[in-house]
C-alpha cells in the first residue's frame, strides 16, 4: 500500500462503492470445491479472493466447518472470555434525516438530552450493574453534544469506568485528539452502507449525506490515536455479501496504515423502530449473518467482534461460542433511559431484554468468563 | 532441582504461569494449583490491583505465589511507566512484567520503548521483567540497565509454534548474567521441557493452558515437562552423533582374561 492510498482509492478500483454488483456473478460461480480448498488453508488471514470464497452462496453448505475453525481461532486469540459494555445514550436530538433512524429529524417525537448530571444518573446505574467499558451515543447534536461537553463527562466518568468509547457523530482530528487527551480511547462508526448510491438513497439530508466525510473519519480518529475503531454496517439497507466485501477492505486498509489500533466489527441488522414505516428490501436472515461473521472471522483472527441487544437472546446465545468477543446488556436506547422514570424515545427496539446479571450467568453456563474490565484508566494521558 | 532467584525471592518452581483466557476464576485458580507455580502475572487491565476482592485476584494464593502485575496493552515507554507506577502505588508491588507491544494483532514487542521504560522504572526500584523479542542485544542492554531477568518470545504469543527461536534464545542464554525466562509461543509441555534442557531458568505458559480442553491435566503436564527438563538440564545431556554409535564395535573383542 503506497502512501497515497486512501480508502476512496481503494473501494473505486474494486467498484465496491459504485456498482458492486459486479461482484454477484462471481461469488455466484464459486463451486464447492473451491470452497473446500479455501478452508484447508491456515486461518485468520485476509485476502479480497479468501473473502469472496467464503461469502459466496457456494460456502452456505460449509458453515459448520466455517464455525469449528471459527470457535479455534477466537478460543486461541480471546481465550475463553467474552467482555460485557453498556450503551448510554446522551441526546436523541439530530440533524440528519436517515430514513431507518427513530432519531430522524423529520420525526416528530420528544426530544431529549441530558445534562452531565443527567448522564452521571444513569452512568451510576449503569456502573451499579458492574460494568466498566461504557460506550457514549448520541444522535448528531453538533450544537449540545459538544468536544467540552464530552471532555467534562469523560472527567467524572473515569472514576467509575475503566474505558471509555464513542459513538456519535464524526468529528474532526483536533476534537478526537481532544477527547484521547480526555481518556476517551475508541470510536465506533459505521459507514451504514458502502454503495454510494444506496447511501444517497437512505441519508437525505443533514451533514450525513456527506458519503466521503463519513469513509474518511475512521483515518481522523485513527490519526488521533484512538486505540479502538469499531466498524460496521447497518445490515439491511444493500446486499450482505458485497457490504461485507467493502467492510472487509476498509477493516485491512486501516489496520495496515494504522496498526497501533485494533479493528471491531459490529453487525447491526435493522431493528424496528417509531415512525419508521420503510421496508427493507435487503433484509439479512440468522444463517447469513453467521456466514458473515464466520468469512470475517476466518480472514481477520484479531479483530474483535460485537454483538449488541438489537440481536434476540436466542440468537446471541448461540453465536457467542462462534466468534464473539463483546456483547452488551441490559441496555437502554433512550437518553435518561436507566435512571428516569420519564422514558424518552428510543433509537430502535432492543430484542435481548435480559438484566446485564442474567446475560453474564448466560455467558458462565457456556463455560466463558464475563470480562467486565478489561482496560485501565492508567493509560490515559489525563490519569 | 536447584531453587532459582529473581531480585531476591526463591522460587522452587520453574513455571510461571498467565492468569488471561480461562473460562473462569474458579478454573484459574485449580490449574495454578495444579501447575505447583510460585509466580503468577496478571494483566493490570484486567484487575482492580488495589481490591483484594477482586474476583481474579482473589483466586490467586499470593501467600504461596508473587503476583506479578503486567502492562499488557502499553503502546509506548510513557504508558507503560505510569501504568507501573500507578499499580505500584495502588498494590505496593514492585514487581512489573514489562510489555509494550504497540501492535494489537500480533503483540510483538517494541525493543526500543521497552529498554526506555526499563531504565525510568529500575531507577524507580522496581523488580523489572521485561517481555522481549529474542533479541540478544537488547537482552545485554536490559541486563545492563538492571532488569532482574529477561523474558524471551518462543513464538508469537499465543501462538502455541514452540520454540521458533531458538538460535537466538540459546545466544541470550550464554550471555545472560540474569535469568532468562522463556515466555509466549510455548504450546505443549514438550516444547517447555525444551526449553529447560537448553538452560533457560524458567518458562511462562498462559494460552496452552487456559485453552486446553482441560487446564488443570495440562498444568500438570508442563509441570512434569519443567522439572523433567531442568532436572535433564542440571545433570547434563549427553552429546548427540549424527550416527548410530554401537558401545564397541571395533574393540568389543578384547577381553582382560589371560
Amino acid at each position: 500500500m503506497s502512501r497515497q492510498t486512501t480508502i476512496q482509492t481503494i473501494l473505486a478500483e474494486k467498484h465496491l462503492d459504485q456498482n458492486p454488483e459486479c461482484w454477484l456473478g462471481t461469488l455466484g460461480n464459486i463451486k464447492t470445491d473451491q470452497v473446500r480448498q479455501e478452508l484447508s488453508k491456515p486461518a485468520g488471514f485476509f485476502s479480497f479472493d479468501r473473502l469472496l470464497v467464503l461469502l459466496s452462496p457456494a460456502a452456505e453448505e460449509y458453515l459448520e466447518q466455517m464455525a469449528q475453525q471459527s470457535q479455534r481461532l477466537t478460543v486461541q486469540r480471546f481465550g475463553k472470555t467474552i467482555q460485557l459494555y453498556a450503551p448510554l445514550y446522551l441526546s436523541n436530538v439530530c440533524v440528519n434525516s436517515c430514513r431507518y433512524c427513530g432519531y430522524n429529524r423529520t420525526n416528530a417525537i420528544k426530544r431529549t438530552r441530558l445534562t452531565i448530571e443527567q448522564a452521571l444518573a444513569d452512568a451510576e446505574v449503569i456502573a451499579g450493574e458492574g460494568f466498566r467499558h461504557l460506550l457514549l451515543v448520541s444522535g448528531e447534536d453538533r450544537a449540545f453534544i459538544t468536544t467540552d461537553y464530552l471532555i467534562k463527562l469523560a472527567e467524572h466518568l473515569k472514576r467509575w469506568f475503566s474505558s471509555l468509547s464513542i459513538e456519535i457523530y464524526p468529528m474532526a482530528q483536533k476534537d478526537y485528539e481532544s477527547l484521547f487527551l480526555a481518556g476517551i480511547d475508541g470510536v465506533t462508526l459505521y459507514q451504514e452502507t458502502y454503495d454510494r448510491r444506496v447511501y444517497a438513497q437512505y441519508h437525505l439530508a443533514g451533514p450525513k449525506a456527506d458519503y466521503d466525510y463519513r469513509l474518511q473519519t475512521p483515518d481522523r480518529f485513527a490519526s488521533a490515536q484512538m486505540r479502538r475503531i469499531g466498524l460496521g454496517v447497518l445490515l439491511g439497507l444493500a446486499d450482505w455479501r458485497l457490504e461485507t466485501l467493502a467492510l472487509a477492505e476498509h477493516a485491512a486498509y486501516l489496520m495496515n496504515k494504522y496498526w497501533r489500533s485494533q479493528v471491531s466489527f459490529s453487525f447491526p441488522r435493522i431493528r424496528p423502530a417509531r415512525c419508521v414505516h420503510a421496508q427493507w428490501p435487503h433484509l439479512v436472515s440468522d444463517k447469513n449473518l453467521v456466514q458473515m461473521m464466520l468469512a470475517l472471522r476466518l480472514c481477520f483472527a484479531d479483530a474483535g467482534m460485537v454483538l449488541s441487544t438489537r440481536e434476540s437472546a436466542t440468537f446471541r446465545d448461540h453465536v457467542i461460542g462462534l466468534c464473539i468477543t463483546q456483547i452488551s446488556a441490559g441496555s437502554k436506547t433512550n437518553p435518561g433511559g436507566y435512571s428516569s422514570a420519564k422514558q424518552a424515545v428510543e433509537q430502535f427496539e432492543i430484542a435481548d431484554t435480559r438484566t446485564p446479571a442474567q446475560v453474564a450467568q448466560m455467558i458462565c453456563a457456556h463455560g466463558y468468563e464475563p470480562v467486565w474490565k478489561d482496560w485501565d484508566v492508567s493509560f490515559s494521558k489525563s490519569c | 532441582m536447584k531453587p532459582l532467584i529473581i531480585a531476591d525471592r526463591q522460587f522452587s518452581s520453574r513455571l510461571f504461569i498467565g492468569t488471561g483466557k480461562y473460562a473462569s476464576s474458579r478454573i484459574m485458580a485449580q490449574a495454578i494449583e495444579a501447575s505447583g507455580t510460585e509466580m503468577v502475572t496478571v494483566a493490570l487491565r484486567r484487575v482492580n490491583i488495589d481490591d483484594e476482592n477482586d474476583n481474579m485476584l482473589a483466586a490467586i494464593d499470593r501467600n504461596r505465589c508473587q503476583l506479578l502485575p503486567n502492562t499488557s496493552g502499553a503502546r509506548d515507554a510513557a504508558e507503560a511507566v505510569r501504568l507501573s507506577c500507578l499499580a505500584r502505588a495502588a498494590s505496593g508491588i514492585c514487581w512489573i512484567k514489562l510489555e509494550v507491544t504497540p501492535d494489537p494483532y500480533y503483540l510483538l514487542p517494541d525493543g526500543e520503548e521497552t529498554l526506555k521504560a526499563a531504565e525510568v522504572l529500575v531507577k524507580d526500584g522496581f523488580v523489572v521483567l521485561p517481555y522481549i523479542n529474542a533479541d540478544p542485544v537488547l537482552a545485554k542492554k536490559l541486563q545492563d540497565v538492571g532488569c532482574a531477568a529477561v523474558m524471551p518470545l518462543a513464538s508469537p504469543i499465543g501462538s502455541n509454534q514452540g520454540l521458533k527461536t531458538k538460535a537466538s534464545i540459546e545466544i541470550i542464554i550464554r550471555q545472560a548474567s540474569v535469568p532468562v525466562i522463556v515466555d509466549a509461543g510455548l504450546g505443549a509441555p514438550s516444547h517447555a521441557a525444551e526449553s529447560m534442557e537448553m538452560g533457560a531458568d524458567a518458562v511462562l505458559v498462559n494460552t496452552a493452558i487456559a485453552t486446553s480442553a482441560d487446564p488443570v491435566q495440562m498444568a500438570a503436564a508442563f509441570k512434569m515437562a519443567v522439572e523433567a527438563g531442568r532436572i535433564a538440564f542440571e545433570t547434563g545431556l549427553p552429546p548427540q552423533y549424527a550416527a548410530a554409535n554401537a558401545s564397541s564395535p571395533l574393540t568389543g573383542f578384547l577381553r582382560d582374561e589371560l
